[in-house]
């Protein structure tokens, strides 16, 4: 095509390159205009909130009123001396640092076991480890306090058994509240992994497999050796969005135990809606807990972008 | 003297299997329990419910538990406020993720870098640093504690993984389907429509289902927008605030917990395979 182009004279060159930048313009106004429905969304629910996040949070404001006033810095500064907010705060870390592990390490024993191509029933097993996943967290959060409860199901099995003298209350009790939030949520969340692992084990190959068992390597040599360096990239991707999941932790801590007992539960989430929208502890703050909200939120995502250039690095090292 | 092979190997592995398989299914046990005695408890008296705590079949199937739930507990109410909200929200996002996957995917066009970009970063900003600011968008609109607002502030948002399914779906397509289409003498819009759009159907399927999935099981913009008119309350948020008013109520909690999954766990019980092939799909895109 370019090539019968050359010995066309210049005033048709000319205009077909302007018929060309024409064409361009449309491409562009078209892809533009498929974009706008999601942009406009885009603005309104995600770009707008932040940008005037920062607003709010320099505002003394209930939220029930039209407007607060002004004051700056200074919910930051409250902020900064505020001890239940970091409770929450680093809460919201020692919940991920634990949380992650368990799921991620569960999770991929669950998902290489099930990996079997001739095991039967594995499709019911995928099933049920997954049914969690897709039940409302807000429901699955008031069952699990019958289930932990002293009358509960658990205590009962225990008592049986002979395990435990007398029941716990594993949700009232301030030292058993956070584990049994780290059991429920990794009960939740793990089939949603094990789907990601799963998805990962396809890219070792049935001849690798063979070739470790012809060379000898048991279950798990198989696995350190040949399996594990394989999903190494795609564990990154995993881990990222298992850590960012577990920041954004909100329905099951509030439906659960509502950050309690004493705080030992609290996250920033629960933080944010008892100070924003509750009247537990007196009038609502909004924009106090604007400010906590968007600290909080950006802590986020310079971990999330921290994270994402770790795997780039680590990715471009191999 | 393959049968004899075979045998051998099931043979030698049979320990192995069967002490799998006791692992595979104790993990089963625990991993349904909870909705075995959810419904087991919403079928039992208040009576019976406290004298037997343990187990999981009822004496006798009492439906009295679903009926007050559904006439005086509202459940009836919530029942449809979450499925009006989830249609509506499910039809915005599939509209606009695949209008925008397509272009994203199939054109080079000015600003593509940054629009890309930008929806990529919204997967790290947690909803909570946004509630705020998105409360006070839909109380400007005027739509608090109305269906509409929380649609519409559903719908809001980044939905990476939808918008990435798309755009490498589209992306994939062969460049001759399109170009029989412009020799035809489709336009843009026509070729979207008649040509691409129906060739989009896997990924609509699977969009369809995550996407329903994750509206009717949302529980802090629902709870944050119904907070001053309960009559628009989901199910989600009426069950939390059933539960705050009838403490001790637990089977008639177990049988709003039920009305509230049953849905959910038979749409994806059937169609299993759309919403787990979209999960995995998220780690590869």
């Amino acid at each position: 095509m370019e090539a019968n182009h050359g010995a066309v004279t210049v005033g048709i060159s000319r205009s077909s390159l302007k018929l060309r930048r024409k064409k361009k313009r449309q491409l562009n106004l078209w892809c533009w205009l498929f974009l706008s429905m999601s942009l406009v969304f885009y603005l309104l629910f995600m770009g707008w909130p932040i940008v005037s996040s920062f607003y709010y949070s320099m505002l003394k404001w209930s939220g029930l009123t039209q407007s607060g006033k002004f004051i700056a810095l200074k919910n930051y500064q409250a902020l900064f001396s505020d001890t239940v907010y970091w409770n929450a705060f680093w809460d919201s870390f020692k919940y991920t640092l634990i949380a992650v592990p368990c799921l991620l390490v569960i999770s991929l024993l669950l998902a290489y076991i099930l990996n079997n191509e001739q095991m039967r029933g594995r499709n019911i097993y995928r099933t049920a480890y997954f049914v969690p996943v897709v039940t409302t967290t807000s429901v699955v959060g008031i069952v699990m306090i019958f289930i932990w409860s002293a009358q509960g199901p658990i205590n009962e099995v225990l008592l049986k058994l002979g395990m435990a003298g007398s029941a716990t209350s594993f949700l009232g009790d301030g030292g058993s509240a956070f584990p049994t939030l780290i059991a429920v949520s990794v009960w939740k969340d793990c089939g949603t992994y094990m789907i990601y692992w799963l998805a990962g084990l396809q890219s070792v190959g049935r001849e690798q497999y063979e070739a470790a068992s012809i060379d000898g390597a048991g279950r798990w040599s198989t696995f350190t050796r040949v399996v594990f360096p394989q999903v190494l990239p795609t564990a990154g991707v995993i881990a990222i969005l298992c850590t960012i999941n577990a920041l954004k932790i909100f329905d099951l801590i509030k439906t659960m135990t509502n950050g309690g007992p004493f705080y030992k539960t609290d996250v920033v989430a629960t933080w944010v809606y008892r100070t924003a929208f509750s009247s537990e502890l007196g009038m609502p703050r909004m924009g106090y807990a604007s400010a906590g909200a968007l600290l909080f939120g950006l802590v986020v995502i310079a971990i999330g972008l921290i994270l994402n250039l770790l795997k780039a690095r680590l990715q471009k090292n191999r | 003297m393959t049968n004899l092979a075979v045998r051998k190997t099931m043979g030698r592995f049979s320990l192995g299997r069967f002490m799998t398989h006791l692992l595979l299914i104790g993990v089963g046990i625990c991993w349904i329990y909870p909705f075995l005695w959810m419904f087991a408890s919403a079928f039992k008296t208040g009576d019976e419910f406290w004298a037997n705590r343990l187990s999981l079949i009822p004496a006798s199937f009492y439906p009295d538990n679903f009926i007050r739930l559904w006439t005086t507990g509202n459940f009836s109410l919530y029942f449809l406020n979450t499925l009006i909200v989830t249609v509506f929200t499910v039809l915005l996002v599939l509209m606009m993720t695949n209008m925008s996957g397509y272009v994203l995917g199939r054109y080079e066009f000015a600003g593509k870098r940054v629009v890309r970009g930008l929806f990529l970063a919204s997967i790290c900003i947690p909803l909570v640093s946004t509630v705020i600011p998105v409360y006070q968008v839909i109380r400007g609109m005027g739509l608090v504690g109305t269906r509409f607002g929380l649609i519409l502030s559903s719908a809001g948002g980044g939905h990476v993984i939808f918008l990435l399914l798309f755009s490498s779906y589209y992306q994939q397509i062969p460049n001759d389907l399109e170009e029989a289409a412009i020799l035809d003498g489709c336009g843009f819009w026509r070729t979207y429509v008649s040509v691409m759009l129906p060739v989009s159907k896997p990924i609509c399927t699977t969009v369809i289902i995550m996407e329903s999935i994750w509206t009717w099981n949302s529980f802090l913009l629902p709870l944050v927008l119904t907070m001053s008119n309960p009559s628009s309350r989901t199910l989600a948020v009426g069950l939390y605030s059933f539960r705050g008013e009838n403490v001790v109520d637990w089977t008639g909690i177990a049988a709003g917990g039920a009305i509230s999954v049953v849905p959910i766990i038979i749409l994806f019980i059937f169609m299993q395979r759309y919403f787990i092939n979209g999960v995995a799909g998220a780690v590869k895109g």
